[in-house]
């Protein structure tokens, strides 16, 4: 018996196919990898920070944390994917959190205007606007040809004072509590909490919060339907499938990651509105990048424009909405910013653009187009979260924090090209 | 009086796949312009760039042998140390620096760093008076003509103390005034003693100025001749003498009704609006019937597919369309794709693949519609299609996910292929389908062109290769300086008549 190492070419196989374990792992190194280095980093500040960094509170924080930052990596793996960048994203959102900020406490409506001033309206309103940011900034790189870069460096600029200018350099809060909910608010424990250690003298009590963990489970079992189901139909259309330990170890592990994350929140205070944002548009974006023909042409923008026009693709109008999606998602992230921190400051979001950038490029996308994943970028979002958590916690200096940040992305980059040029 | 300056000996280059030279002998005479003539690919280019250092020393086997010494060049610096410059084709001038700037780039007049503005300026006039050039050296490289542009880059290589001044195609954009001046100027510079290689198929020219011509086919050369006694008809015998052996699969055409009708169809260039690319050309193509379209490099052959497939090409263009007599509108790709056209690109890394993705993810972007539902993509099918189609077009890699980049020319070219195959055309325009890639494979890509014609496709191919054109066409078109020149069946052409109509062509222009 020979061990087979790679799958063999000619013609398509009559019965299914299993790829060897190692060619498999392989195959998904680089995902696997990312994800690998997060739970390191994980267990790295469990340790260092004596066991503070896994605590229901700390986690459910980490969360909140990095909520806005993960909505625009989203965007921003789109844009970076498509051959651009978008620079303007932080001013974006501290722009978008102060109009929210006007619309709902700032501006005294008439009263025939004063449904502008509800939480939902304004909401919606800043979404548009948003968007139609995103959308100018795409005409003019799209259809004038205009960089990237200087378009959305100029954008920095123009919000950044803009921002100033509306909110007359001042800060302006409190929010409605309703506003509130989305960054503070946790989804209600319907089903009542599970207590499995009831509150005594000199013990402190847990319970859990119910409805989360159902939801986990739910999620857990969905997951595992969908996974199965795909892989028999796979098989039974002849199709390669990954090795069957591989299929299960990877699924275990990530359901057993799952619940252990889920069961952590569940101790806390539940799961986070945010969160739940965020997990829907986690899987839009995976879905439209991995199965829909508009992700696939952004794809094929970034890996090559000319190509991809000469093969029928409106490049132009692709890289449009690619700017409008960014704009729409900045506006998302500000308002989560701005109801986090309970108002909008003239200096919100300033910079926020660099580690949105920062973390699509640790989650390997590539910065000359056509290459990254969402879930990279969501991975590398966390990694970058989890170290300014964890080295917070520790009391490492600010100054030492950027520095070890900094090493980390050219680290990351690093790797992935040197992995790059050894297996061309 | 006829002492040798320069000689190659038994040059060999070998790229990846292809073997571009195959012990070339080269031998020029101080003093003389000397003429290098072959068919496009047949190896011209290379053996210059061999000889200026384009490919250092090493990456070829051979000697060169120059004022009786063999030189090692690394690199044009070095070449040009001893006086050879080579001119190339595509002039390498900077745009938006100035004339004089431009001629002592890389050599400027400066001490210790800082120019000497009057000092360059001066030369830089001295140079333009040499070549007959009376620009303002101050004016910038963009402003001035092709054909003055030509002669910065020669005053440029005077500047250097050039010994041997290569030209590539000089005057292949130039008009007719331009390249007879350029022209006259070489042979100034010969009565001066400079040594000249032109690289020409402009068989007029060579015979006009030439002292020797050197003609090269396949990456060999075949003879050296006096221009003296020698006709216009003896180097063309020479430049494509081969036969047609079976290198082309056996053809039997079905040619039906008229599948495609272009009338009147007029292109200008995409930045000189006022320079006409294409004139007034009409075709058509049946249904079942292989047409190719001949002529040399520039004549607009690419220009004029890409401008008929969803305006790829320039600008103000005119002209209709027809497919089965009724009028189309083609002026976007997704049109002309939708109307059942597919134009497959002669520089596929450019134009036609995306590198860093793999096999499958090339062979449906450009019918993703074909496996998708409201959007979305249904993963199975178009794994399915991808397999197809590399069984189809026999695309030899690990798999449909093995990344198009790392695959060989040959296969590269057939994934391009499968890619148009899966938009399902009914009009197929391949443009130098061959190009750069084995005999082998080659043979492949003539047999899966046989059998879409016998699917009642009709297939426009531009070659560069006449025997190419000959061994798998019907029908051909002759093109040249935009026009259509010629018309015949495959049956009755020749590779000299395909010339002669180009030649003649060129003959009455100038």
């Amino acid at each position: 018996m020979t061990t087979e190492t790679a799958p063999t070419g000619a013609g398509a196989p009559a019965k299914p196919q299993e790829l060897s374990l190692w060619g498999a792992l392989q195959a998904n190194m680089r995902d696997y990898g990312l994800l690998l280095a997060l739970i390191l980093i994980m267990l790295f500040f469990q340790y260092f920070t004596n066991g503070v960094l896994f605590k229901p509170v700390n986690l459910t924080n980490i969360i909140l944390q990095n909520s806005y930052i993960i909505v625009m990596a989203l965007g921003m793996l789109l844009v970076i994917v498509a051959g651009h960048i978008d620079l303007s994203v932080g001013s974006v959102s501290g722009f978008i959190g102060a109009l929210a900020a006007m619309l709902m406490i700032g501006w005294k409506f008439p009263p025939e205007l004063a449904f502008l001033a509800n939480p939902i309206v304004a909401g919606i309103i800043c979404l548009v606007v948003g968007a139609i940011i995103g959308a100018a900034q795409g005409y003019l790189i799209a259809y004038h040809r205009i960089p990237s870069f200087i378009v959305t460096l100029a954008g920095m600029l123009i919000f950044k004072g803009l921002s100033l200018a509306i909110l007359a350099g001042k800060s302006v809060g409190p929010f409605p509590a309703e506003f509130q909910l989305l960054s503070a608010g946790f989804i209600p424990d319907i089903i009542g909490p599970t207590v499995v250690v009831p509150d005594g003298e000199g013990v402190q009590g847990l319970s859990l919060h119910t409805t989360t963990l159902v939801l986990a489970i739910i999620g857990i079992v969905a997951m595992m339907f969908f996974a199965i189901r795909t892989r028999a139909r796979r098989s039974s259309r002849g199709h390669e499938v990954e090795p069957f330990s591989l299929f299960v170890l990877k699924n275990v592990v990530i359901a057993a990651l799952i619940l252990f994350f889920s069961y952590m929140l569940a101790s806390y205070r539940g799961l986070p509105n945010v969160l739940v944002v965020m997990g829907i548009l986690i899987a839009l974006f995976v879905f439209m990048t991995k199965r829909m023909t508009f992700g696939r042409r952004i794809y094929a923008l970034g890996g090559n424009v000319k190509a991809a026009a000469l093969s029928g693709i409106k490049t132009e109008r692709l890289t449009f909405y690619v700017f409008a999606i960014m704009g729409a998602l900045a506006a998302l992230a500000g308002m989560i910013y701005a109801a986090r921190l309970n108002s909008a400051t003239p200096k919100a979001g300033q910079g926020l653009e660099l580690d949105v950038i920062a973390a699509v490029f640790i989650g390997g996308a590539s910065a000359l187009g056509g290459v990254g994943a969402v879930a990279g970028a969501v991975i590398g979002a966390f990694i970058m979260g989890v170290m300014n958590n964890g080295m917070s916690i520790m009391g490492v200096n600010i100054d030492w924090q950027q520095m070890i940040k900094g090493v980390v992305l050219l680290a990351a980059v690093f790797f992935d090209l040197y992995n790059k040029n050894k297996s061309a | 009086m006829t002492k040798t300056i320069l000689e190659m000996r038994n040059i060999t280059k070998t790229f990846p796949g292809v073997k571009a030279l195959s012990d070339v002998n080269l031998d020029v005479r101080e003093g003389e312009i000397h003429a290098i003539c072959g068919e496009n690919g047949a190896g011209k280019s290379t053996l210059m760039k061999v000889l200026s250092g384009v490919y250092p020393h090493g990456s070829y086997e051979g000697q060169i042998i120059y004022k009786g010494e063999e030189q090692h060049f690394r690199s044009i610096r070095d070449s040009e140390h001893k006086g050879i410059v080579i001119i190339h084709q595509e002039l390498a001038l900077v745009p938006l620096l100035s004339i004089a700037e431009n001629i002592f780039l890389g050599n400027e007049q400066a001490t210790a760093g800082v120019i000497d503005w009057d000092e360059t300026r001066d030369g830089a006039r001295k140079l333009l008076s040499m070549v007959g050039l009376s620009e303002d050296p101050d004016t910038l490289v963009t402003n001035i003509g092709v054909g003055k542009q030509q002669l910065v880059e020669i005053a440029k290589a005077l500047s250097k103390q050039v010994q041997l001044l290569i030209l590539d195609e000089p005057t292949a954009s130039l008009s007719e005034k331009d390249s007879a001046a350029l022209l006259a100027l070489l042979l100034e510079f010969k009565s001066q003693g400079i040594t000249s290689i032109i690289i020409s198929h402009k068989l007029n020219e060579i015979s006009r100025i030439a002292d020797r011509v050197t003609v090269i086919r396949d990456g060999k050369t075949i003879e050296t001749m006096d221009t003296t006694d020698i006709s216009e008809d003896r180097i063309i015998t020479s430049m494509v003498g081969r036969s047609l052996d079976d290198r082309y699969p056996p053809r039997t055409p079905h040619v039906g009704e008229v599948v495609l009708e272009v009338k009147n169809w007029s292109v200008y260039h995409p930045q000189h609006r006022e320079r006409q690319i294409i004139k007034n050309i009409d075709i058509t193509l049946r249904r079942g019937e292989v047409v190719g379209i001949a002529g040399l490099m520039g004549a607009g052959r690419t220009e004029f597919a890409m401008s008929l497939f969803g305006k790829s090409y320039g600008q103000k263009i005119t002209g209709e369309v027809y497919m089965h007599g009724q009028k189309v509108d083609v002026s976007t790709v997704e049109r002309a794709v939708g109307r059942g056209i597919a134009y497959a690109t002669e520089d596929r890394k450019t134009y036609g693949l995306n590198l860093i993705d793999h096999v499958k993810h090339n062979t449906t972007i450009a019918n993703l519609t074909g496996i998708s539902r409201f959007g979305v993509i249904d993963d199975l099918a178009e794994t399915d299609v991808a397999n197809e189609y590399r069984k189809k077009t026999n695309i030899r890699s690990s798999s449909v996910y093995q990344t198009v980049g790392n695959l060989s020319g040959g296969n590269q070219q057939k994934v391009v292929l499968s890619k148009w195959l899966f938009a399902n055309p009914e009009v197929l325009i391949l443009d130098e389908p061959t190009r750069g890639i084995d005999v082998g494979a080659k043979y492949e890509i003539y047999t899966i062109i046989n059998q879409l014609a016998a699917q009642g496709k009709a297939i426009l191919v531009i070659s560069s290769e006449m025997p190419e054109l000959l061994g798998i066409t019907d029908r051909l078109y002759v093109m040249n300086e935009g026009r259509i020149v010629g018309e015949m069946a495959t049956s009755e052409a020749s590779q000299e008549q395909i010339m002669r109509s180009i030649v003649r062509a060129e003959g009455k222009a100038s």
